[in-house]
């Protein structure tokens, strides 16, 4: 690593960030954390990863560093003095690029240098040196339209880098791009960090790609979700290039699919357990469509895994992501077709008899499963069942969910609850008329 | 024209005068000459004015014409100054825009011609001066333009995309960059398709503009307009031939000087990062990009715009959404007081001068020409959602038609009234069914070429499964057609009846010669009272035909719009 950066003076901390939280105002005025009491340190010549799933406010976290929003407790600390706007010294790779498309390559790269006032020259040698160096050479005169998306996001890089930031941020950099382009992008920049020629003091790069945090990381922390916690830290002192196949990197992956995959018990001891928590009718829910929960329950029922399987194992073989296999993998836990844990998948007795099943009794165990487990799905079948008209508008039941959660997750908790009462034909729904109703048309 | 957008390739190519050079050099210098000969005319005083005859002469026509462009250019210049400041405080103020925001909305409903009174206000600013009564004219072709641009861009900047403005913040854009850089190309696309709505708008009512009368002030300008009020005064149709033709070279050489390079260059704006499905071609924008004249005068403009970004400085704190209680009680609390202390003069000053039972009276005729509007917007619908579908589901005829819609949209059909008006009085028909389907004549346009729209971006794959499955004849209107274009018709409707209200006010009377024709209704109410210079009776005509308009574009309209997007959107 960069042996040759590490001098006492630049050991002090270039960012700190001190017992931050930050929370959004829902919509009926009750304040939603998403942040609570995370504490950073970056030091000049290291790359930090924030990994955590959606939900876990790592992102927000990053926009507190850049100074695009506030805090509501804690503050951050960059060179030792509080950060109250967007500070000079740190610049961004966003996830969906944020290119300007009325603006060439070179247009792009020379805005965060015309901001900074520089003489007209100096921007333009800086500018191409920039764009050189990433590999855009050729390129300067072209629209980002008419660009592949790796090289949409080179351009993301140069302009980012063409200021010279003591800290770089990445917003799920690669994460837009299909794997080979994000594998290239990745080699690329390890390649020039790891040879100094990046004029980068330290990199914050938040993901949810497990390989990829391990693969560039010097420190891992992994954050809890609703809210975000930082609830471990791991050190990686593998030497660089790390390849994807090697042991120890795949031993490092596994364990941080295990303590991705234990859950905090509710409270803020910080103490964690590996058991599911307890699901009310206020629990959010994330929409899962009923195919992909059908395809993993077949998936592992299958050899070579008979019922249960690794999970960095079966999100290789079935080219997902960790970020994708979660939400599948928790679904399943939810309606005890599997249970989580360790890193590993168990399908139960109810999802071993569904993957042997045909399609009428995988919907009449499925309902089973969902009026059980689920008590949003319960509940709305008794309010259908109990009034005579059998109808219910989606209204009522999206007033009581937002009691518990904000509008969006409320949405979002409903269209899960109303795909899988669907599938299962426990209550049908219209969606023009915006009611449910027991029966289906016709 | 910024030099961003130039290829690198022109900035550094020798200076090599080519034939677009000299197509540029004709065409600047022919408009600073114009410019020139009109700013003399505006010193002169008025009574020169009212001395000096309109001439039927077909000669005279190409500088009338050409006075009417410029007026034309004037209003659209001072509606994108009051569309960046105004929409700009609206999107960027909280509590300016409680105010502005539903303000812009009844602006947009006012009828135009409801204007027509501010005439005197701006008579008195410059005594005895063209310069005031050109004011008028221009600030009522203004008040047909401003709205809905400011709209538009006031929604732009409400829409641009976090990361985007993310990235405008991080890498530290002040103000004016962030302007120039970021709001002004993301509005770029819609705005300069309100500028398009705005210029059509605009030629029907600067044509009503130039001879205005307002009780005993009467005001001619010259310029088309007034040639053809004077050729409608002496029963001259072929003079009205002649002014049609003039309109139709003027607004010709707009679209295509104007209006087609900004379509084209708006290709590069739009956020969408494919390629365009077609790319617009314009044989100006060709010019400005290649000609080195232009170029250099771009540069310098750019250079304007590139010293701004060294001035200012660069906001290096987050703007905190502090919400001061107190200030937000008191600042609320002084609106309401303000409207309401207005609605009760408004009220009253109506109550002194008409009797509740002339507001009833009022209501009625607005209720009678509700009742025009919604007859002739079904008629429209009948004749051109069929024809606009079969267009739009081929594209080569689409490619030739779409422009050809466009232009008739923008063409005043005021021009036309006279040689309706000659017919109703020749054969002695009915005013009041007979002066109705000129208030839908301009108008008809937006739902055929919004139709055509529609049926175009219908996607390949949707005709195709239709063929495959052998659907045909009414089944495939009923399911396939009628549900994809109805969106886009809805927007056209929208569009053509506000349009129709405002048309009410020409096209319920009418003059041939000293024929007089008045259809009952809200327009002739509202025109005999200007016309009278009775001022409550002309308020209280605006006051009821916004109300009816704000009513029915927020109970019928827009609920219908919001089903119509949520049901038959295609994503």
């Amino acid at each position: 690593m960069n042996d040759a950066a590490q001098t006492a003076d630049s050991l002090a901390p270039l960012l700190e960030v001190q017992s931050i939280g930050k929370s959004f105002l829902k919509p009926d005025g009750d304040a939603l954390l998403v942040l609570d009491g995370v504490n950073l340190k970056l030091k000049r010549g290291e790359i930090v990863g924030l990994l955590g799933r959606s939900g876990s406010g790592k992102s927000t976290l990053l926009r507190l560093i850049a100074g695009l929003d506030t805090p509501s407790h804690g503050a951050v600390r960059y060179l030792g003095a509080p950060v109250e706007g967007p500070a000079p010294g740190i610049s961004m790779v966003f996830q969906g690029f944020a290119l300007f498309p009325w603006l060439t390559v070179l247009g792009n790269v020379q805005l965060g240098l015309e901001a900074m006032r520089l003489a007209p020259a100096e921007i333009r040698k800086r500018s191409l040196q920039a764009i050189d160096l990433i590999g855009l050479d050729g390129y300067e005169s072209a629209y980002p339209r008419e660009l592949s998306g790796g090289m949409r996001q080179r351009v993301g890089f140069a302009r980012a880098l063409v200021v010279h930031p003591n800290i770089l941020l990445m917003d799920e950099p690669f994460s837009a791009l299909d794997v080979l382009t994000a594998e290239t992008l990745r080699n690329d920049f390890l390649d020039l960090w790891g040879r100094g020629e990046l004029p980068i003091g330290a990199v914050l790069l938040v993901t949810h790609n497990i390989e990829e945090a391990v693969q560039m990381c010097d420190r891992l922390l992994i954050f809890s979700t609703h809210p975000g916690r930082v609830v471990s830290e791991i050190p990686i002192d593998l030497p660089q290039p790390r390849e994807p196949l090697d042991p120890l990197v795949r031993a490092l992956v596994d364990r941080v699919y295990v303590e991705m995959t234990a859950r905090p018990r509710q409270g803020r001891d910080g103490a964690r357990a590996e058991r599911p928590t307890l699901v009310s009718i206020g629990t959010a829910l994330e929409h899962v469509s009923t195919n992909l929960l059908a395809g993993l329950i077949e998936a592992v029922s299958e050899p070579p895994y008979e019922g249960r399987a690794d999970l960095p194992a079966i999100a290789q073989a079935l080219h997902m992501e960790a970020d994708d296999l979660f939400p599948v993998a928790e679904t399943l836990q939810l309606l005890h077709f599997a249970e989580v844990g360790g890193g590993d998948i168990r399908l139960t007795e109810a999802g071993l008899t569904f993957a042997r099943s045909e399609t009428d009794e995988r919907k009449s165990l499925f309902a089973r499963q969902l009026l059980a487990y689920v008590p949003l799905a319960a509940h709305v079948r008794r309010v259908l069942d109990e009034r005579s008209s059998h109808r219910a508008p989606k209204s009522r039941f999206l007033d009581e969910l937002e009691d518990h959660m904000a509008e969006e997750a409320a949405e979002q908790t409903l269209r899960a609850v109303i795909s899988w009462g669907r599938y299962a034909e426990v209550f049908a729904y219209d969606d023009q008329r915006q009611v449910f109703t027991l029966e289906n048309p016709q | 024209m910024s030099t961003e957008r130039l290829p690198i390739s022109v900035l550094r190519r020798r200076f090599v005068p080519g034939r677009w050079d000299v197509v540029a050099f004709v065409l600047v210098f022919a408009a600073l000459a114009l410019l020139a000969h009109s700013a003399y005319g505006l010193t002169r005083p008025l009574s020169h004015l009212q001395a000096e005859r309109i001439s039927l002469s077909p000669w005279a026509l190409p500088g009338y014409a050409a006075q009417t462009a410029l007026r034309m250019l004037v209003a659209m210049g001072a509606s994108l100054l009051f569309t960046f400041t105004y929409a700009t405080l609206a999107a960027k103020n909280r509590r300016a825009a409680a105010v502005l925001v539903p303000l812009l909305d009844i602006l947009q409903s006012v009828p135009i011609l409801g204007f027509s009174f501010t005439i005197v206000f701006f008579l008195s600013l410059t005594p005895g001066r063209v310069a005031g009564a050109e004011m008028a004219a221009v600030f009522l072709v203004f008040t047909s333009q401003a709205w809905n641009m400011a709209f538009s861009f006031y929604h732009s900047l409400r829409s641009i995309p976090s990361e985007l403005d993310e990235a405008a913040r991080a890498f530290h854009l002040g103000p004016w960059m962030r302007f120039w850089r970021l709001e002004l190309p993301f509005a770029m696309p819609a705005l300069i398709w309100n500028m398009m709505m705005s210029m059509s708008g605009g030629w029907f009512f600067v044509v009503a503009a130039e001879a205005i009368s307002v009780g005993h002030t009467t005001v001619t300008l010259p310029g088309i307009g007034s040639y053809i009020a004077r050729a409608i005064a002496e029963r001259n149709l072929g003079a009205i031939g002649w002014a049609i033709a003039a309109m139709t070279v003027v607004i010709l050489i707009y679209d295509q000087v104007i209006f087609r390079p900004l379509i084209a260059s708006a290709d590069w704006f739009r956020l969408e990062q494919e390629v365009g499905l077609t790319p617009n071609r314009s044989w100006a924008l060709t010019m400005m990009r290649r000609s080195r004249l232009l170029g250099l005068a771009a540069g310098a403009f750019s250079g304007v715009v590139r010293f701004g970004f060294n001035r200012g400085t660069a906001p290096n704190r987050v703007r905190t959404q502090r919400r001061s209680r107190l200030h937000d009680v008191l600042w609320y609390g002084a609106l309401i007081l303000a409207v309401a202390l207005l609605a009760w003069f408004t009220a009253r000053y109506i109550l002194a001068h008409a009797p509740p039972r002339t507001v009833l009276h009022v209501a009625g005729l607005g209720l009678l020409t509700l009742l025009r509007v919604v007859v002739l917007i079904a008629l429209a619908s009948v004749i051109w959602v069929p024809i606009g579908v079969y267009v739009g589901i081929r594209p080569r005829l689409a490619a030739a038609v779409q422009p050809v819609a466009q232009f008739l949209a923008a063409f005043p059909v005021n021009l036309l009234f006279p040689v309706a008006v000659s017919g109703i009085v020749y054969f002695r028909l009915d005013p009041n069914i007979w002066l109705s389907p000129l208030m839908i004549l301009g108008t008809q346009w937006y739902i055929l070429f919004n139709v055509i729209a529609g049926a175009s971006s219908l996607p390949n794959e949707l005709k195709q499964v239709g063929e495959n499955l052998r659907v045909g004849g009414w089944l495939w209107w009923r399911r396939i057609a009628l549900p994809a274009v109805f969106p886009f018709y809805i927007t056209g409707a929208i569009t053509a009846a506000g349009g129709s209200w405002n048309a009410s006010i020409v096209s319920e009377v009418a003059d041939w010669g000293n024929k007089h024709l008045a259809a009952e209704g809200l327009g002739a109410y509202i025109a005999n009272a200007t016309r009278a210079g009775d001022f409550a009776r002309t308020v209280l005509g605006i006051v009821v035909m916004s109300l009816f308009v704000v009513i029915i574009n927020r109970a019928f309209w827009r609920p219908l719009y919001a089903r119509a997007e949520r049901k038959f959107r295609m994503s």
